[in-house]
């Protein structure tokens, strides 16, 4: 059974080796270098906006490969990414709003709208977020932890397929609810925002842009990396099991509700460090970005790409957000009509996304006989 | 005496009449008719500089004048600089109550009442006696007691204010309790027998009035809970035929649901503009079905373009259906703009008030009567007639079913149409609770799938059970949470029973194979 498996991985291997390499070159070189060396008027030139907008859509990236790992490989459709991304967009602001100072508007040590909300003393769980390492495992950490807790009780009790679908969409908009109150200390609507520097570096620099956006780059490689480990593994092969029948799996001795708990536990973890990258970059964050309908796109990302292949959830981030940042641009009132016809056109016309439709378009090439080569085995798997 | 005048009071409302002979029985005038001289005096004097003058006008034209002046105040008032007006606008306004006491309708009986109480001049009392003794309506007749009490506990005399405490007490009048609590205050520690008396009645009428005021409170918690309860159920009665009969899982419902409203008020609005204006209120009757069927089109619509192409892949019905929503919602507020609402129609607006201090709005009653009806007939139609076979047939075992030459694809488009119909009369009858938005379907589409989900799929009586915990648990849990905080703890309680029953509530028993 293992055979033909291996042959289909291996062929697609070498392809997507090379797309990461060559990509993963102009992400981290090419890109940089066209923002910093051209002159500011040459068409080959990055602007600071553009660049600075990249790099935003690569955090996106990030947490679409979670996502991927999830819903193309395992089969679990989760609604309520957003939280964790939020997590960690939360806990590297809260960081960010403290380090804000006496820069802010009322000149107290304390964040804006805390002096709004008239609150005197700075909340207890707030004060370890003056530490920046604390920020940044509290991104990780706290997406982590309550991925676990959440997925223990959800798997243990078997629920599954669209049951988890609804509710983590609860629990998407639960977190909505709950950061929208300006008592919790979250800054309310508003978010968090109005940020000046990190670790010394002012945020409105080019400069430390630039290294934030390389450092993205890099995270995205390695969370690449991280999660092409894993499927090559023996556990990523389990969870395209659990995906394709879980109830044989389970029936040939295996737990799928711990392999569901590790990959719901480690999509969470990434979902939290795209958002704490995304933070620093944008330089806002407010409850709008954790809800429903943006936990919902997330989804839409991965299924546009192409789930079930993480070069396809990756692209897909990226083409989505960039078309939304274009139509939202020049024509806003349709981007809500795009977006659902894009739902709906990905579901019934292309299941398999820009990847799958890259493949059919090349077989179909292949057949024809114009291109002289071997063919690959077909259709690679039954998503 | 009174009897008689009562009578007159209801009976003929001769305004006229009535005020001669409550004005025979007051102490001043010793003839039947007042000379008429005597009013036109006193009409002169309230626009005269003179502020003793003015004022013993306004006592003669409140005690033998009625509603007939009123067109002549309004000229002075209207001629008059500031200190006149100011002068002549409680005149009126007690004036005005005083016929409104005669007034045909109950509502506006009762607020004149309240008003004259609230007003606090002794000089109505006689009016609110004579109104009491020939009034039929029971709530009419507690207000006239409530107003005389007040104004009897503003009164001198000891006596008459404990005996007024003591009745407001017994009446369990909410708007008494700041007055007796002023009551209390001004009672000191060297106080005499008699105000000791006062404070005690005072304070017992006081924890008589806040037990009632606890029971009522919880009677309208429960009231809110069944009436959220009742709407969640409309709303998921759609849901429990197209998702736990057929396992279609439509993110478009609630979008559903915005066309039914949006249904409702096109046929407003279509009342208003080509039907007499007799006809308005029943335009509400109209809507129903129409929003049942425009909306039941719809969902043929989406099942024959979109829908069927899924069956048996719900993950991916969502997502489709998920869009399909997007779309409808800005179709929405791009072709209607954000915000419109319905007029309730007269027969629906106001309410009945059952005991003190508890009043049930006519249209939340309405919800309740609806929903109800609802389930009767989703019952009758599924388990009664032959359709409902088939449904159920189809739903249970397609394969055999088909087999059996029964029309499973019709029976799907059927069904599901019918499961939207009842979306677009969930849609109709939010309407009468809240705006017409685009967004209107979202706010409620989550907690009507986690209805859905804790009722178990393939079960009604799961959804109607499941819809009434969370609904009752809703606004038991809202008090002491907040509104937030209660929808999280019901998120996590779910999560919680899940744990225990994992297919929910009421499942189909059986050894299914869960694929």
């Amino acid at each position: 059974m293992a055979e033909p498996v291996v042959t289909v991985q291996g062929q697609r291997q070498a392809g997507e080796g090379l797309i990461f390499w060559l990509s993963g070159f102009v992400l981290l070189v090419g890109l940089p270098l066209l923002n910093v060396l051209p002159d500011p008027d040459s068409w080959l030139h990055v602007s600071d906006f553009a660049l600075n907008r990249f790099g935003k859509f690569l955090c996106f990236a990030i947490l679409a490969l979670g996502l991927d790992l999830i819903w193309g490989y395992t089969g679990i459709l989760s609604l309520g990414h957003g939280v964790f991304f939020g997590f960690g967009a939360y806990a590297i602001g809260m960081h960010l709003m403290l380090t804000i100072g006496t820069e802010s508007v009322y000149g107290s040590a304390l964040p804006d709208f805390m002096v709004w909300n008239q609150v005197k003393e700075l909340p207890l769980f707030w004060k370890p977020f003056y530490s920046f390492g604390v920020a940044l495992a509290g991104a990780v950490l706290v997406p982590t932890l309550f991925a676990f807790i959440f997925g223990f009780l959800a798997f243990r009790s078997r629920i599954k397929g669209v049951y988890f679908a609804i509710i983590t969409q609860a629990l998407a908009l639960c977190a909505w609810l709950v950061f929208n109150r300006n008592e919790t200390n979250l800054g309310g609507t508003n978010g968090l925002t109005d940020f000046k520097q990190i670790l010394g570096f002012r945020l409105s620099e080019p400069g430390t842009q630039r290294a934030l956006y390389i450092l993205t780059v890099l995270f995205l490689g390695a969370a690449y990396a991280v999660c092409r480990w894993i499927i090559r593994s023996r556990a990523g092969r389990v969870l395209v099991a659990i995906r394709d029948s879980e109830q044989r799996v389970l029936f040939s001795g295996y737990s799928p509700a711990n392999y569901k708990l590790f990959v719901f536990v480690v999509s969470a973890a990434l979902a939290g460090l795209a958002g704490a990258l995304y933070v620093p970059q944008v330089g806002i964050i407010t409850p709008a970005q954790i809800g429903v309908l943006p936990s919902l796109e997330m989804v839409i990302w991965v299924a546009v790409g192409g789930r079930g292949t993480l070069v396809g959830a990756a692209l897909g981030a990226v083409g989505v957000n960039w078309a939304r940042s274009v139509l939202t641009n020049y024509f806003p009132e349709l981007w809500p009509f795009f977006l659902g016809g894009l739902f709906i056109a990905v579901v019934l016309l292309f299941p398999d996304g820009l990847v799958g439709l890259f493949t059919r378009v090349r077989e179909k090439w292949l057949a024809s006989g114009l291109w002289v080569r071997k063919s690959p085995a077909s259709s690679e798997h039954n998503g | 005496m009174k009897v008689a005048l009562g009578i007159m009071l209801l009976g003929t409302a001769s305004l006229l009449g009535a005020g001669q002979a409550i004005a025979a029985e007051g102490p001043r005038a010793s003839t039947a008719a007042p000379p008429l001289s005597l009013i036109d005096r006193a009409l002169a004097d309230l626009s005269s500089g003179d502020q003793a003058r003015q004022d013993a006008a306004a006592n003669v034209l409140i005690e033998q004048g009625d509603s007939s002046l009123l067109p002549k105040l309004e000229e002075i008032r209207n001629n008059a600089d500031r200190s006149v007006r100011l002068a002549i606008k409680p005149l009126m306004d007690l004036l005005k109550n005083r016929s409104n006491l005669a007034s045909p309708d109950a509502d506006r009986r009762r607020s004149a009442a309240a008003d004259l109480g609230s007003s606090g001049r002794p000089v109505v009392m006689p009016w609110l006696e004579a109104a009491l003794a020939g009034e039929p309506n029971r709530w009419v007749r507690y207000t006239l007691e409530e107003s005389l009490a007040l104004i009897r506990l503003a009164s001198d005399d000891p006596d008459t204010k404990i005996k007024a405490a003591a009745k407001l007490g017994e009446l369990r009048s909410s708007n008494a309790v700041p007055a007796l609590k002023e009551l209390l205050q001004q009672t000191g520690t060297d106080a005499t027998d008699q105000q000791k008396a006062l404070a005690n009645a005072a304070r017992a009428a006081i924890g008589q009035i806040d037990i009632w005021a606890s029971w009522a409170n919880a009677f309208e918690t429960i009231f809110r809970g069944i009436s959220l309860s009742s709407i969640l159920l409309i709303m998921s009665l759609g849901l429990a035929i197209v998702f736990g009969l057929m396992g279609v899982i439509n993110m478009a419902h609630g979008e559903l649901m915005m066309i039914g409203a949006y249904a409702t008020f096109v046929t407003q609005e279509c009342f208003r503009a080509y039907f007499p204006a007799g006809l308005f209120d029943y335009y509400f009757i109209a809507a129903m079905p129409i929003a049942f069927c425009v909306v039941a089109l719809c969902g043929l619509i989406l099942e024959a373009t979109v829908i069927r192409f899924l069956y048996g892949r719900p993950l991916e019905t969502m997502l489709a259906t998920w869009g399909v929503s997007l779309v409808l919602i800005q179709a929405a507020r791009v072709y209607f703009g954000d915000l419109t609402s319905v007029v309730a129609p007269s027969w629906l607006s106001g309410g009945a008030q059952v005991m003190v201090g508890v009043y049930l709005p006519y249209n939340r009653i309405f919800i309740i009567v609806l929903s109800i009806l609802c389930v009767a007939g989703i019952y009758f139609l599924l388990f009664r007639t032959g359709v409902g076979l088939r449904v159920r047939a189809v739903m249970q075992n397609r394969d055999m079913s088909s087999c059996l030459g029964i029309p499973t694809r019709k029976v799907d488009a059927y069904t599901f149409a019918f499961g939207s119909g009842l979306a677009g009369l969930a849609g109709c009858a939010l309407t009468l609770i809240g705006n017409v938005e685009p967004g209107l379907g979202q706010n409620y589409i989550v907690d009507s799938f986690m209805v859905v989900v804790t009722g178990g799929v393939g079960k009604l009586m799961g959804t109607i059970v499941a819809s009434l915990g969370i609904g009752g648990l809703n606004k038991f849990l809202e008090p002491s949470f907040g509104a937030v905080y209660g929808k999280v703890l019901i998120l996590v309680l779910v999560i919680l029973f899940l744990q225990r029953r994992p297919s929910g509530l009421f499942t189909i028993k059986g050894r299914h194979a869960d694929a």
